[in-house]
């Protein structure tokens, strides 16, 4: 056995200083995993810093209520009636006599992406007169709030930067009316900065939707409160609906992009990385082929197909962790903690950063040993079989 | 004197193919201890593959061969490799060096086999490469030697776990007269000396004079030439 050791140490550490006579090869498939890993990472970043985002948006005491198995805002229905009923519920916080609810309505409405100047569709939000007051984060940065009963609109600044025809002052036509916008506001990093506001009750009537909504914001008195509201729905039959804090239900609406980058990322790594396997085969085959006179001349003097087998694999293990550690440097650098944007479907515009978690660093080692193993695996079993005889020595 | 070696009726053929390809067919022969035998014979005729055979590095198809009274013929890969680290040194006509490696490297790695201690194996490096008078290169990389030198530290190599047999094939294959004399000399010492067992493959008339007795093979057969000793 320590012979054994001695052996595997004593080839590997030939193996590995003969490297710069392989050079090229040798680097060829560090950078094939350095790029796989990198790919990789991207992906698995940009949907564990959206996710981040996400979850931190949002508050624990904020309810959200939409009709039992919505899922999204747009094919939910609250009535008039629910939303009395939930207005009346425990736990929902008064201003003064009124409580804190806001009945909303979303519709679409046609705007002009600048950059295109193509047709998109821009979501026209009613709410409730304590809509704002809902909403922590939100700020008028420019004119005022519309007036309850009132053709007037606020417009969200993400917006307002895609997309034309909403500037502050314009009297717009909308479905046959005209409309006065008044003011912008700013969310920083929701949904909401990329929307137009008005009066729910105008929109409703403006837009032919009379005494129905899609949603209902309410302020609770705590989050614990937000799961009393919960059990309160359920229990009351005249209640189809669902409740779930604001925090909720951010991540399950960024749940759908989040999955689809965590795809992505396997999706092209392990393609990536089938390619730098290819690659990694491709080299130690090869280092095995220029090697096979010494592998035959150490197995001549009594060197085991183990040391033969275990040098190549420590070989392609060293090349594999070199690109492994090279694509996260590439990571670190390039778009660790980079800020970017995702603008889906016209909906949804959030700012969030791309992240790395030490789950996501574990994953690309795990993946390029991986390669490693795999590459090493059969150009090791062919220096094991390199057959100590002398005219193979000879060459 | 007690025989090291012994060929019972060895037969060896290679398949290529559908076509079998006999090199021996019942080949004898004993090589006493202290034996520096000298095989020669045209291209083909079977001498790599008679050294094969004898370091265990190839298997015969039928028939025996004895090492100091164990069959090794009977051995499995493993034991194969462990008897050949003990028991043979090699020495090549491309002297086989790693190029990597220090002369003083290339000598230590059949002592990586054994479980001698770091100095100990430090101190057998230093006396093998003294018996080849290379004490002064131990530090020195095979491409900054000529080529006698590299023969030389290939051979320190193959006496450095003090085996009793050696096997040379060409070992002066590619080398000119004055060097090539120089190696054989060294061989020759190492036999009348050490009393190491040798069989060397030579085409060269001139350096099978160095060994004890000329064996020529042809056609699966030996015929013996006497040498003065
Ligand atoms: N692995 C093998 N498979 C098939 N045939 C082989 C194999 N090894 C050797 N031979 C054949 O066996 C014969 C003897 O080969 P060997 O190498 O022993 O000859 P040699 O006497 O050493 O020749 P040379 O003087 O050219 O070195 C040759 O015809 C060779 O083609
Ligand atoms: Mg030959």
């Amino acid at each position: 056995m320590a012979s054994l050791f001695k052996q595997v140490g004593a080839v590997t550490s030939m193996n590995v200083r003969s490297i710069p006579q392989r050079a090229a090869m040798s680097i060829a498939s560090i950078v094939a995993v350095a790029l796989a890993i990198s790919v990789l990472l991207f992906f698995l970043a940009l949907s564990h810093g959206l996710s981040q985002t996400v979850e931190g948006s949002g508050s624990n005491d904020v309810a959200i209520v939409l009709r039992d198995g919505a899922g999204a805002e747009l094919n939910s229905v609250v009535t008039r009636d629910q939303l009395n009923i939930i207005a009346q519920a425990p736990g929902v916080v008064h201003r003064g006599q009124t409580p804190m609810v806001s009945g909303e309505l979303l519709v679409i409405v046609d705007g002009k992406k600048r950059s295109t100047n193509t047709n998109a569709n821009m979501p026209f939000r009613g709410i409730g007169p304590e809509g704002l007051a809902l909403r922590h984060n939100v700020h008028i940065v420019q004119g005022r709030m519309f007036r309850p009963g009132t053709n007037e609109i606020v417009v969200g600044a993400g917006l307002l930067r895609e997309f034309s025809g909403f500037e502050f002052g314009r009297t717009i036509r909308l479905r046959g009316t005209t409309w006065q916008v008044v003011g912008v506001f700013e969310a920083p990093g929701t949904v909401f900065d990329s929307e137009l506001w008005a009066d729910v009750a105008v929109t409703q009537s403006l837009f032919n939707r009379p005494n129905v909504f899609q949603t209902m914001r309410v302020q609770m008195t705590s989050p614990a409160a937000v799961q009393s509201l919960k059990r309160f729905v359920h229990d009351d039959p005249r209640l189809q609906l669902q409740v779930l804090s604001e925090r909720e239900y951010y991540a399950q609406q960024a749940s759908q992009s989040t999955n689809g980058f965590t795809i992505i990322a396997w999706f092209l790594g392990v393609v990536m990385a089938i390619g730098a396997l290819a690659g990694a085969l491709n080299t130690m085959y090869a280092s095995v082929a220029a090697r096979s006179a010494e592998i035959a001349t150490l197995r001549i003097i009594g060197f085991s197909g183990y040391a033969a087998f275990f040098g190549t694999m420590v070989e392609a293990l060293m090349l594999s962790a070199l690109g492994g550690v090279l694509g996260l440097v590439i990571a670190f650098i390039a778009f660790n903690g980079r800020t970017t944007s995702t603008l889906s479907s016209g909906f949804t515009q959030l700012v969030f950063k791309f992240e790395l978690s030490p789950g996501i660093v574990i994953s690309a080692v795990v993946v390029a040993i991986i390669i490693g193993v795999f590459g090493g695996f059969l150009p090791g079993i062919r220096a094991a079989r390199v057959r100590p005889q002398l005219e193979l020595a000879a060459q | 004197m007690t025989d090291l070696i012994r060929l019972t009726d060895v037969e060896k053929t290679y398949t290529r193919g559908k076509e079998k390809i006999a090199i021996f067919e019942r080949l004898s022969m004993h090589i006493p201890q202290g034996d520096f035998i000298a095989i020669m014979g045209p291209s083909g005729s079977g001498k790599t593959t008679l050294l094969n055979l004898l370091g265990g590095t190839d298997r015969v198809t039928r028939g025996q061969i004895e090492f100091d009274g164990k069959r090794i013929d009977k051995m499995n890969e493993g034991q194969l490799t462990n008897w050949r680290a003990q028991n043979v040194g090699f020495i090549f006509q491309f002297y086989n060096l790693m190029p990597i490696l220090t002369a003083a490297q290339n000598v230590e790695l059949p002592l990586l086999l054994t479980n001698l201690s770091q100095s100990k194996r430090r101190e057998n490096v230093k006396t093998a490469l003294n018996i080849v008078g290379l004490s002064d290169r131990a530090r020195h990389k095979p491409r900054e030697m000529s080529g006698g030198q590299q023969q030389r530290v290939a051979i320190a190599r193959a006496i450095v776990a003090d085996p009793k047999l050696l096997l040379c094939d060409e070992p002066t294959g590619d080398l000119d007269r004055t060097t090539a004399d120089e190696v054989l000399g060294t061989l020759q010492l190492l036999n009348r000396d050490l009393g190491k067992t040798i069989v060397m493959v030579t085409h060269d008339a001139a350096a099978a004079k160095f060994a004890k007795r000329i064996l020529h093979l042809d056609k699966g057969h030996f015929n013996e030439q006497e040498l003065a000793a």
